[in-house]
Formats: C-alpha cells, structure tokens, sequence
C-alpha cells in the first residue's frame, strides 16, 4: 500500500516540478537573452546535468570540480570567456590543457591536477541546456509545499485504524451492556417463578476450589500438567539464550540499510564485495562508502521530504546528512578542500550476526557457488532501516536449510561427476545439500 | 583376630629415636598445619563483617548473576580498514616468496599471510636448492611473534631513539676513520650478494673495517679444506640422488652438517625404483638421524673414524696405511670398497669430522671417484665462517686495537667457547652495538642492543649455491621500533636509499641480466642460466674476510698419514652435535621447537649427554621409569680441559659407540629468556677451538634428571606387522605376498585374510572424493619438519615440560621411533617367533623381557603416525554423543563443541593419536607459551577452532585444507587436479614420504601408491581399515 502511494508521490511531484519548471524558465529566457545570444532548456539541461555532470560538480558547492552555478556569467564577468570556450573545454578539456589555455592550466592545478572527462558526443545545444540549467536557481520550495501536502493525505490510513479499534471497543462494549442486561432479566423471572437463588447456591455446599482439593486425582493430574507445561516453557526460553534474532543494535553512524539497498537499489555485493570469494563477507571498509560519497555529501531523501514515521524517529534530511558527516570525520575527508587529511578514525561498528568460533561458515560457498541471494538468511535487509539478525542462526535452522534446498550444479564442472553418481544412487533428479554431505559434521565443525 | 603387622608410615620409622617417629605418633602430620593463621584468632574472625551467612548469600546471588549475565551474549565489535588494502581480502590467505638466512638455515620458502599476519611457512617448490623447510624454519613464524623480542633499541639497559644510536656511531665512525684503530664487523654468515657489497662499499668509506663472519657451529675445517683444494672459501655440494652409494664418517647430513638441504635427494634416491635403490653405511659415534637411516650403521669413535676414512682412501687408492680399527669396522670398509668399486662414480663419500685432513680426503676421494653426486663447480656458501679471523679479532679487541665493534646475527657471549676473553675484549672496545631481535648474553655486555628486525620484516637476499640466488621480501611491517642491520649499515654511510633499493640495483646491474625484477620477487627464487653462470660468478661471489695469503694446498698423503695415526686424547671422546629442533640456538625462546621430540630420543624441553650401556654400567649411570612413567637419568659431570659442566642428565643411547659421548649445543640459554625456555646445559663452553670433538672426562653426579620423553617404549617387541620390513634382495626377488603378508584371522575354523572379514556394513566410498594419505617409510628420513607444519597449521599447543613428562603432549602428528632388540628387526620377529612355553632358553616371559632393551648397536625405524581415518573406527562407535563420526570423503570429524570429554574413544583408539586437553592451554598464564598473550596468538590460524579444556582433538586430514580446495574448484567452476588436495604434512614433507590425495581418482599418484606391492595398513588384523596406509620400508643391507 505504501509502494503505491510512493509512486503516486512520484508522478505528483514529477508534474508538480513540470509546472513549475516551465513557469520559471519564462523568466529565465528572459534573463538569459541579456545574457548570452542562444539559449538552452533547463529541464533538459537537469537531466543532461545529472547524467553527466553530477559526479563530479554540484551547483552550489566545490566537489572534484568546481561549483556550476552561473558558471557562464562567472567565467565571462571574471575571465572574459565566452561560451564558445566552455564549448571547447567541455568537449575537450585535456587537449585545451595542452594546448596551453592559461585559464584551463589553472583550474586543472587548482583542482589537484585531476582532469575533466572530455564529452565530445554533447553537442552546442546540449552544453546549451546544461548552461541554462546551471543560471537557474533550483525550485525547491515548491516541493516542500507538495510533499506536506502528500504528508497530510498519508495521515488517513493511520486515523482509519483508530476508527477501527475504537469501532471495535464500543461493540465490546454493547455486547458486555447486553449480557449484563439480559442476566439481569433472566434473574427477574427466576424470582418471579418464585425460585429461591440464595438457596440453591447454599445446598451446592462445598466450594469448587475446596472440591478441586479434595479430589487428589485431579490435584495430580492438573500437577503433572503444570509441571510438563511448565517445563515445555522453561525449555522453549532456555533454547532462545544466545540466539539473538532480531539483535538490532545501535551504530556509531546510523547506517539505513533501507536507503542503500532499497531506495538506491545498490547491490549487496557492491560493499560486501569479499563475500563472492571469501568465507568473510566483509564489513566494508570506509574507501568504499568514499566511492559514492565523495559527490554524495547531503541526504536529499524522499524529493517531498522525510515520511511521518520517518520524522517520529528522528531520520530527518538532516539527520542522515549528519551521519555522511560522520563518515567523513572517520575517513578523514575534508569536505572544504575536497581531500583526504590522512587523520583517520576507523569505526567500531556493532557485530550483528555472531557465530560461534566453532562454527565454519563461508559466505562464497553459499552466495557464488550456490547462488543464493543475501536475503534468504538476512531478510529484506533493503527494508530495514535498522539492521538487524533476519534468521536464528541455530544449527536446526541451517540443517534444515540443506535438506530443502537443491545444490546448484548447472553450468559447474566440478558436479559434473558427483551428481550424475549420487543422483543415480539416490534416485533422484537433483541432489540436495545434504544429500551432497551437507549435513556431516565435519563440514562447519573443525 | 588382631594381627601382629606393622605397617610403617615412612622410612623414618625405622630408626626408633628419629623425633618423626614421636611427632608421628601424636600426630598425622609431621609438621604442623597452619590452621592459626586463618582460623586463630577469634576476635578477628568473630569481629568480621561476612559471616556464614553472608558468605552463603554472596556465593548465592554471585552464582544466580553470573548465571543471568550468561544468557546475554558479549557486544562484539568490528573494525574494518579505514581503506582496505587492495591485496588483502578478509578471510582469503596471501602468500609470498621469501628466503630465510639467519646464518643457521637457509632456505626459500613461502610464507602464508592471513589479513597481513604471517602465520605459516611453506615449501618454495620452484628453488632448485634448499627449497625445503625444516622443523626450525617451519617454526621460525613463531619467534616473529615472540612477547620476549627487543621493542626498540636499548644503551646500557635503557631505552632510547634509533638517532641517539646513528649519531653517536656516525660520530665514532667518523673520528676511527683515520686513528689506526679498527672498525669491526662481526656477523653471521649472509651468503647475500647486496650484503657483501654494502659492506665491501662500507669498507670503502671508512677504511680500516675488518668484517669477521662467525658460525657458531663452524664449518671452518670443511671450507679450509675446500679453499685449499679449489680455490674458494665455500663448501662442496653433495646430490645424493645421483648417489648409489653413500659412505658418511660422521656427518649428519640429513640435519644440519654444512647448512643442511640434503635430505630430499637423499630420500629420492632411498625409494626402490625397477629395483634399485642407494646403499647407504654411517660410520659415526652419536646415533644421528642420519645414522638411524643408513643401511648399515657402524659406531665408531671419532678417532677410530679418522683411522676408517684413511683406509678407505688407502684401499680405493691401493696403498696401505697403519692405525688399527676394531675388526667389524675392517669388515666394513671391505664391503664399502667392494661397493663402491661396482660402480665408482656412482659412490660418494662425506664426512662431518672438523678435521682440515679430513675434509681434504674426501674431496680427494670423490674426486677419485669420479663422483656424479659430488659439486665442485657450483658450491654453496651457506657457512662462511673463519676461526682464524675470529681469533685474530677477539685478540685485538683484547689489545685495545679495536675501536668499534658492530655485531649482527651472532651471539659470541652465548656460542663462544672463550667468552670470557670475548668479553674482556668488548670492555676495551670504545663502542659496541649488538643488532640482535632478543635480549642475549651478548647485548648484555655490548653498549647498545639494536633491536633488529625478524627475517619476515626484511629484505635480503642470498645466494645459497652459485647461480642459484633468493630473494626475502617482508611479510608484515616491522612490529616494533626495530631496524634490519644492512639499513643501518645504509644511514651510517649517509645514505637515504632503503636496502630494497640498494638490493634491486645489486640485482638489476649484476644478477638478472635483463630478466624481470617483479617476477624474481614474486618467485623468490632466481637461477642463473648455466651460460651466463661464468662471467657473472666472479662479480658477486661471497666471500668470508679470508687470509689473504694464498692458503697452502694440503697433500693428501700426509694427511692420510696424519688422519692414520689419529690417537685418542686419553677419557672419552665427546662429540658435539646440534639437534633437529633446536640447531645451534639461536630459537631457544621458541615454544614450538622446544617442545619438539628429537627424532632420536624423543626427549623435548631438554639436552643431554648420550653415552653408550656399556660405559653407562661402568660409570654406574643409570635411566629409569618414575612411578608417573616419567623417564628419569642420572647427572654427569663433564670436564673438559679446564672447563667443568656439571649437572648435564644422562641418555643411555643405543647405538653410541663405547668409548665416545655426545652432547647437543643449543641449549642452556638463560638471558633474556622466559623461565619456561631455559631448559638444557649449555655445551658452547666445552666447544674448544670450535672442534666439535673433544677429549673429555666423566663422571657420575649426585641426582637424578627428569626427562620429558614422548616415547618410553624404545622397541617393537618382535611386532614385525607394525613397521614392515624387507631387504632388497628379498624385495627385488620374492612375490610380495612374502614380504608383505596380509594378516590371517580365523573364520569358521578357516585361516582368512584379515581384510575379509569384517563386523560392520561398509559405505559405498566410490563416488565423490575419497582421501587417503600415504608414508613412504623408504622416504621418511624422520625429521620432523611435519611435525611443527601440523603445530602451526591446526593450532595445536603447546602444553611444557611437566606436562609432556605426565604424557599429555598434544601434537596430532608423531614420528615414532624404534630400535631393535636384536641386530635387526627381523631377528627381533624370528626371536619372538620361537618362543617356546613360558620359561627356559626360548620362554616368553624371559624372552620378552629381553626384548625391551635395544640392542646395542640397533637398527632404526622411523614411523609417522596420526589419525589414520579409520573407515571402520573404533573411535566413533563409543563416543556417546556422536562427537566423532566418519565423513563420506573419508575423514574421521571431530567435533568439539559436541564433546563431553569421556575420553572413551582416546581409550578405544589402537593407534593412540587422540589427545584430550587436559588443561584450557589459552588465555592461560599457567601455559606461559603463546597462546596467552595478543602477540603470541598473532600465529594462529583463523580457520582451525582453538579448543578448550575437556576435549578431545585430534588429526583432521587438514580438513580445512581440502574444504578450501574444493570451494576453490566449485567457484571456479573446475575439476580438481591432482595434487591440488594437500595437508599440512604432505605440504611440509620436501622427501616425498607424505603423500595426499583423492584415491576415487584413479589417475592420482595416491591411487597409483594404493596399488603398490609395498602398500600396507598399520594394525591391519583389527580390521579398521584406515584411511592411512604405509610403505614397506625396504633396508639395502646385501652385503656386496
């Protein structure tokens, strides 16, 4: 249900932005006539932007290069070069380099002598665009008015759910008033038939408790119940010590599973990449959150602002970007020279999932030669906001595991041999884990 | 009725007036128990505030919390790389080609890294020499971790920065460069091109540099004897491959005689092949390792040697000489010539005498000989040191000619037989700087101790044997403030290159001649093609700081003569020898090789003095069994020339030629070291005039020595199935149902073949993986270097002294050894064959008794054994929660955390290779080894469970090994090769006497192995059907 309201969010706000992109780029044409003899679309240009661009500059901000925003105006107020020069850098900013600009030398040095990409296949008209696109300023306000607009419309599901609780209290409710009234009419023609109550309630005597006691066989059967439930209880509580399902400890960097790998869709293996091949799947090292997060320096979140349940915890825009602060803190990144201080601070991340020494578990066995996806053992981890143990991890849970599931030996010459043997031998058309020896103990205990 | 006996409490009882005997009978206790001092006084303990109850309600709630804390497992942190290496993958092991040259071993060899911590020592199968590791090589990885190492460099026992050192000894340098006195190098030998060089440069500069090597374990005579004869200060190279006979006077050349590396062609040439194989005869006086493999072992003093080896040349040579040797001796060196003259280049003759004479007759003889296995043109430079320069030094030192004195790799305080002139000498030396990775007896008189690098943090190079060079590249970054001895070198000469530099430059302008400098340190090993050998030689030869006066050649005859007339110093002849496990020393702080058996005596923890029964009777020395089974031996007291070693425990050796003792260097090493480690005397000081024979007296000392031996039962009883045994002759002629019979048992009054019958259904084992291991006992020279690879690959502790003496040693994999009672084995079997009744001539019960005792010149077996991965195990069928139990690739699994500890299976278990750990050996400071503290457990290998205390482990089949291998396969989609499975052992064994593989393979050398006539299962009447199996060892003793 929320998937479906999220989409409508998007088209929403899509349309939103459309109208208000062409009201603004009136005005931008108009400003833009002063400025420069042609002119481009910055809807356009926004996309061609985000495409090519965006890696590596932001509008209002140095990255690996420098901020865009009315780069052209700035460039011909403070350099006096035209638009035909940015045309000719952008296609070719080594050759421009090299062929000794004094103005493309500085930049390239200024920016620790990393160069720009060369993008011959953007035509004039495109660059045009992506100018136009950098002399407007972004229409953001606008989205935050539409997205507290969707925040209120979300509302209704949660007050339906109260109606409904509340709905249901009051028929409780009437069903207690009737009963009470209905015993009550029931006892006044008892008394108009002329039945003594007190005194039938005398003649019974002996109380139900007192009688339970007297009858020694009930006593020991109810004891032995007690006693076999309580053990079933007592047993069922001690096989949960140590096992820590749904163990969701708190981070020193708030780390949302939720935006990485669902919002972002970035694959489990892109950061944990040592689990193809190693029996670690490898908390990944800070390097690699720099990959993206060298450009990603602020959470942008939901275009129409954090959700309502998101706001209850706390995980606002700001939240999450004081969290990509942290990460630089920890890495070392110096956001204002966009380098690395070298001052470094690793860090203690939370173990979630705790095997035991005595256990052998290899992720690569699992992930690249059975091809089994993350989820099956860690849950909708692109759902979990705060990450927490999916599975049990008992050793019941694993057999289990390897009784069921088939060994992949398609396409694997190593199987080759082994599956033909054992599958004759055992009749079957595909072997599974534990048919395969999955389930000796020698496999994961040494 | 009441009885009369009186029943004594203690001897003391004896003597009626004893005071014991009154207190006794007052009394229980002969002394009184100090219950005072806790319970006595009343006001104290009335007055405290815990009372009973009190005590009760803490005990209570501390048990009732501790249980509830239980429930909750620890926060567990993870740290990962702030920017991870790219080489380094968490949980995926890196290795790299390295060379360890300490100046004792020298060997190329890989090293195993887990996230950048070296944690095992492998074979390099690409050197040609000296590819192999041995035991102190294989357990070198440890003392990298060391807790006791230097942290930092020390000046008169304070700490201080590396720039207090370099300017004071830039200062010295500068202001000795002209004032006459001398600046001394005194180093191990580095057989490295770079170093030589550096030093040569160093020299340059400075001018009046005099650079002494020392080996602590000199080889002098053999390099003099060489220089002499050939020009160069290097020592011959034997390929015992090539040998078809092989005569040894005294040289242990499958252990450490000149530098060792010999074994693996040795046990190439020791495997019949269409029906031949090597002769080997040992004439020697210590039971050596090398002695124990020979064919024909004849103990002999090491003068009666020197008289042997002048007949020999004088027989081969057809003239005649004088010196009498016993008669069997004579016997022998008839049958040696008769040997080698069937085929006289086929022969080879070495000596391990440190006698210039006669060193100079074997060459000769070799030369004569024509012998293929004998190399002159590319000889090895693996001991360059030199007596003469040694003594000059210590002289001027002492003479106050010596301005500054620079050591490395070398401990002379320690080794040296005249320490105490070495030390006069260094009090007269305005600075001395010892480069030492330990705290040592020397850098206890120096000025400063320069911490100095494990091999695993340098770079280095060397060039084992001409042409053929190694390169060592640091596995892990220094782990202290410490300083690998050639840079220092490097800022003293002002230079700010690093010695990888400096290396790569020697290596790019002399030795590779174009070829790939990556590729060369990715290979460790670089050989120069035979063409370019010549011309390149001459530029970068090591050479020890020779005379330079041409030394005059030797003439054969009068050494002959000399060698002939040889005469006994008068007592007994001592011969000092270094052991497998511990080589001259310079590892003593190494858990792993201390408690590492001597191949011979099993002893660990300790040496000794060896002596033969005979003298033992005569000077009343005696070894027995405690009541804890412990062994027991009485002390001797040596004296030799002036020096007395008193307190040395005695071994009565079979074997021992009477009239001669023996008595291993190495240990006794006491500065700096953790108490556990100072174990042995130290045999340096009886080393006089670095001969390693000496003239010497003994005598019996008061006291008994407990031994911490892991075998106390020397012999095989007449058991001729547990070790199989043939001749060649009978091997070469006889169907093998002969030689090796398969073990009848009785079925429905039928003699059947043990293999037949059996109690249990067998799995059907053809499909999948199947492993099986093969033990070439023709191969296995017994040296151990399996045992230390099993050590460090399956994380096995090390448990002490005390606790190897109660029998609870934990190693997996144990080479056991067995002398015969008789001459040989087979007499031992025919002998318990004609038992006869229990009593008489022919009785069992005397018979047996007779056959604990070897004979006095025995022969030897050597017999690995571990788990044999029993298909029907015994093991499995007790254990009463299915701890152990049996894998369908053949592997007997333990697993622990499902043991209880009933130890039934360890009972059950006909090969006794399961060890229970009595103790919790980690995190315990009871266990003072390793595995207590962070440094120490750096070594263990992340992918083998440490176990706890209460259960039993054992040998896996290095199961994490084939697991691995086959992912590996499964990933890449592949089937297996052959030879890709292996474990820690077979990996190790540079002989080829371990085999692993997959015996479902049916191309795999194992399948090929499981089909020899020699193959046989250890126990096989039990019907267990291992998983292991063995090679009939066949002995070369026809007489020619």
């Amino acid at each position: 249900m929320k998937k479906v309201t999220y989409r409508d969010q998007i088209s929403r706000v899509l349309g939103i932005s459309l109208v208000v992109f062409l009201l603004f780029s009136i005005s931008i044409f108009a400003q833009d006539e002063a400025v420069a003899s042609s002119s481009g679309d910055p809807a356009k240009g926004k996309t061609l932007f985000n495409q090519n661009c965006a890696a590596c500059h932001a509008l209002n901000r140095k990255m690996t290069g420098p901020a865009l925003a009315n780069v052209e105006s700035r460039l011909s107020e403070d350099e006096g070069l035209d638009r035909e020069w940015l045309y000719a850098w952008i296609k070719n900013s080594p050759g421009m380099i090299k062929s000794g600009d004094a103005y493309a030398i500085k930049v390239f040095n200024e920016y620790n002598q990393a160069p720009m990409t060369a993008f011959p296949t953007l035509s004039n008209a495109d660059i045009d665009d992506i100018l136009a696109y950098t002399a407007a300023p972004p229409p953001a306000p606008v989205v935050a008015d539409a997205a507290a607009a969707e925040a209120v419309e979300g509302d209704s599901s949660g007050i339906t759910n109260e109606l409904i609780l509340g709905a249901l209290v009051i028929v409780f409710g009437l069903l207690i008033m009737m009963l009470i009234l209905v015993q009550r009419t029931l006892k006044r023609i008892a008394i108009a038939n002329g039945l003594d109550l007190e005194k039938t309630k005398a003649e019974k005597g002996v109380p139900l408790w007192k009688a339970f006691a007297q009858n020694q066989f009930l006593v020991l059967v109810s004891a032995i119940f007690l006693l076999l439930a309580g053990a079933y209880f007592a047993y069922g509580w001690m096989m949960q010590i140590g096992i820590d399902q749904g163990y969701a400890p708190i981070q020193p960097i708030h780390y949302s599973h939720k935006i990485h790998a669902g919002d972002n869709k970035i694959d489990c293996k892109y950061c944990h990449s040592s689990a193809r091949v190693s029996k670690h799947s490898g908390i990944p090292s800070l390097n690699v959150c720099m990959n993206c997060h060298k450009s990603i320096y602020e959470y942008k979140g939901n275009p129409e602002g954090p959700s309502k349940e998101d706001l209850a915890n706390g995980y606002t825009n700001e939240f999450y970007t004081g969290e990509i602060k942290k990460l630089y803190k920890a890495v070392g990144w110096d956001e204002e020279n966009q380098s690395y201080t070298g001052e470094s601070q690793p860090v203690e991340w939370v173990r979630i999932h705790n095997l035991p020494d005595l256990v052998y578990f290899n992720h690569s066995q699992h992930v690249t030669v059975a091809g089994i996806e993350c989820q099956t053992c860690h849950g909708p981890v692109e759902e979990m906001e705060i990450m927490s143990q999916f599975s049990p991890l008992t050793m019941g849970w694993c057999i289990n595991c390897h009784r069921d599931t088939n060994v992949k030996v398609e396409d694997n010459e190593y199987y080759t041999k082994i599956h033909e043997e054992l599958s004759k031998k055992y009749g079957v058309e595909n072997l599974t884990a534990a048919q395969m020896g999955g389930l000796e103990c020698g496999k994961c205990h040494y | 009725m009441a009885s009369n006996k009186k029943y004594w409490k203690s001897e003391a009882e004896l003597n009626p007036n004893d005071s014991i005997v009154e207190a006794l009978g007052q009394k229980e206790f002969v002394e009184e128990i100090p219950v005072d001092e806790f319970l006595g006084n009343k006001d104290s303990l009335s007055s405290s505030n815990t009372n009973r109850r009190d005590f009760l309600k803490y005990v209570g709630f501390s048990t009732a919390a501790a249980s509830l804390a239980a429930c909750e497992g620890p926060v567990r942190k993870s740290i990962p790389y702030v920017v991870q290496p790219e080489s380094i993958i968490p949980g995926v092991a890196n290795y790299y080609a390295t060379t360890i040259a300490d100046g004792y071993d020298f060997a190329s060899i890989l090293v195993k890294t887990r996230e950048g911590r070296p944690i095992k020592i492998e074979n390099n199968v690409d050197a040609k020499v000296h590819g192999g590791a041995n035991a102190r090589v294989q357990g070198s990885v440890l003392s990298l971790y060391d807790s006791t190492r230097l942290q930092g460099p020390i000046k008169n026992g304070e700490p201080v920065e590396w720039s207090v050192l370099d300017t004071e000894m830039k200062a010295k340098l500068n202001t000795l460069k002209d004032s006459g006195k001398q600046i001394a190098l005194l180093t191990q030998t580095y057989a490295s091109p770079s170093t030589s060089k550096l030093i040569a440069e160093f020299k340059e500069m400075y001018g009046t540099v005099n650079h002494v090597v020392y080996d602590a374990i000199s080889e002098d005579a053999a390099l003099s004897a060489f220089e002499a004869r050939y020009g160069e200060r290097a020592l011959a190279d034997y390929n015992f491959e090539q040998a078809e006979v092989i005569v040894s006077f005294g040289a242990d050349f499958l252990a450490d005689w000149q530098g060792g590396g010999y074994d693996s062609g040795y046990s190439k040439g020791r495997v019949p092949k269409e029906g031949k194989m090597s002769k080997h005869i040992q004439f020697e006086a210590n039971m050596s390792l090398t002695g124990a493999n020979a064919d024909k072992r004849v103990p002999l003093t090491p003068m009666q040697q020197k008289i042997a080896l002048a007949q020999l040349y004088a027989r081969l040579n057809g003239s005649s000489t004088s010196g009498e040797i016993p008669e069997y001796a004579q016997r022998a060196i008839e049958g040696v010539v008769a040997d080698i003259n069937k085929g006289k280049s086929a022969a080879v003759v070495v000596t391990g005498l440190q006698d210039v004479n006669a060193q100079a007759v074997v060459l000769a003889i070799n030369e004569m000989l024509g012998s293929k296995a004998f190399d002159v043109k590319a000889p090895k430079y693996v001991r360059q040191g030199n007596i003469n320069s040694l003594n000059t030094l210590i002289t001027d030192m002492k003479a106050g000619r010596v301005g500054a004195l620079i050591m490395d790799g070398v401990n002379p305080m320690y080794t040296l037989p005249n320490a105490s002139d070495f030390a006069e000498g260094i009090g007269k030396v305005d600075l001395s700087v010892a480069f030492s990775t330990n705290w040592n007896e020397t850098t206890e008189v120096t000025d400063y101790a320069a911490a100095a690098n494990h091999y695993l943090e340098s770079w280095g190079d060397t060039q084992i044997k001409k042409g053929h060079f190694g390169l060592a590249q640091p596995t892990i970054k220094e782990l202290f403030d410490t300083r690998q001895f050639q840079k220092a070198l490097l800022l003293w000469m002002d230079s700010d290159k690093s010695y990888y530099d400096y290396i790569k430059e020697t290596w790019n302008s002399q030795i590779l001649a174009g070829a790939d400098w990556n590729k060369a340190v990715h290979d460790g090993v670089y050989q120069i093609s035979s063409t370019t050998e010549g011309e390149l030689a001459g530029t970068v030869v090591p050479k020890g700081d020779i005379d330079k006066e041409a030394t005059p050649a030797i003439d054969i005859a009068s050494a002959v003569k000399k060698l002939s007339n040889a005469v006994s110093g008068g007592g007994m002849e001592l011969s000092l020898y270094s052991k497998v496990g511990m080589g001259d020393g310079r590892q003593a702080g190494n858990p792993w090789l201390q408690e590492f058996p001597d191949p011979i005596s099993r002893i660990t923890w300790d040496n000794y003095v060896t002596v033969s029964k005979v003298d033992a009777d005569n000077l009343g020395f005696i070894n027995e069994h405690a009541a804890n089974g412990g062994l027991d031996g009485s002390y001797a007291k040596l004296t030799v020339g002036g020096v007395i070693l008193d307190g040395v425990p005695v071994l009565i050796q079979p074997g021992q030629a009477p009239g001669s003792i023996g008595m291993a260097l190495g240990y006794g090493r006491q500065v700096g070291m953790k108490s556990e480690m100072q174990t042995g005397v130290n045999a340096y000081p009886l080393y006089q005039g670095f001969n390693n024979i000496q003239s010497v007296t003994i005598e019996k000392s008061t006291g008994m020595h407990e031994f911490a031996c892991m075998q106390l039962h020397n012999t095989l009883m007449g058991r001729g199935d547990i070790i199989k045994e043939t001749t060649l002759e009978i091997f070469n002629t006889k169907d093998h149902a002969e030689w090796n019979k398969v073990p009848v048992v009785s079925l429905n009054h039928q003699e059947v073949p043990a293999t037949t019958v059996d109690l249990w259904d067998s799995f059907d084992r053809s499909i999948g993986h199947h492993f099986n291991m093969s033990i070439d006992l023709n191969a296995c020279t017994g040296c151990g270097a399996c045992v230390v690879a099993c050590s460090a690959e399956n994380n096995v502790p090390v448990v002490g002294k005390q606790e190897v003496r109660r029998s609870r040693d934990m190693h997996w994999l144990r080479i056991d050894r067995y002398y015969s009672s008789e001459d040989t084995f087979e007499a031992d079997n025919i002998k318990k064959d004609e038992f006869d009744g229990l009593s008489g001539d022919k009785g069992s019960l005397g018979g047996f008794g007779e056959l604990e005792d070897p004979a006095t010149n025995p022969q030897v077996a050597f017999q690995p054994i571990m788990c044999q991965h029993c298909n029907h195990a015994p093991c499995e069928t007790v254990c009463p929660v299915a701890a152990t139990s049996h894998g369908r690739q053949g592997q007997n699994q333990m697993a622990y955390n499902r043991c209880v500890g009933t130890r039934y299976c360890a009972n059950n278990c006909p090969y006794k290779v399961r060890r229970f750990n009595w103790f919790l050996y980690n995190n315990n400071d009871e266990f003072d080894f390793h595995m207590n503290n962070d440094l120490g457990k750096m070594v263990i290998n992340p992918d083998v469970t440490v176990r706890s205390r209460g259960v039993i482990e054992k040998c896996s089949m290095c199961i994490q090994k084939t697991q691995k291998t086959i992912l590996d396969a499964k990933r890449d989609g592949r089937v297996i090769k052959d030879g890709e499975f292996q474990t820690a052992c077979s990996m190790a064994c540079n002989n080829g006497a371990i085999v692993f593989g997959d015996v479902n393979d049916e191309k795999s050398e194992i399948a090929e192995l499981k089909e020899s006539d020699r193959m046989y299962h250890l126990l096989e009447h039990v019907g267990t059907k291992p998983n292991v199996f063995y090679h009939v060892k066949v002995r070369n003793n026809n007489e020619a």
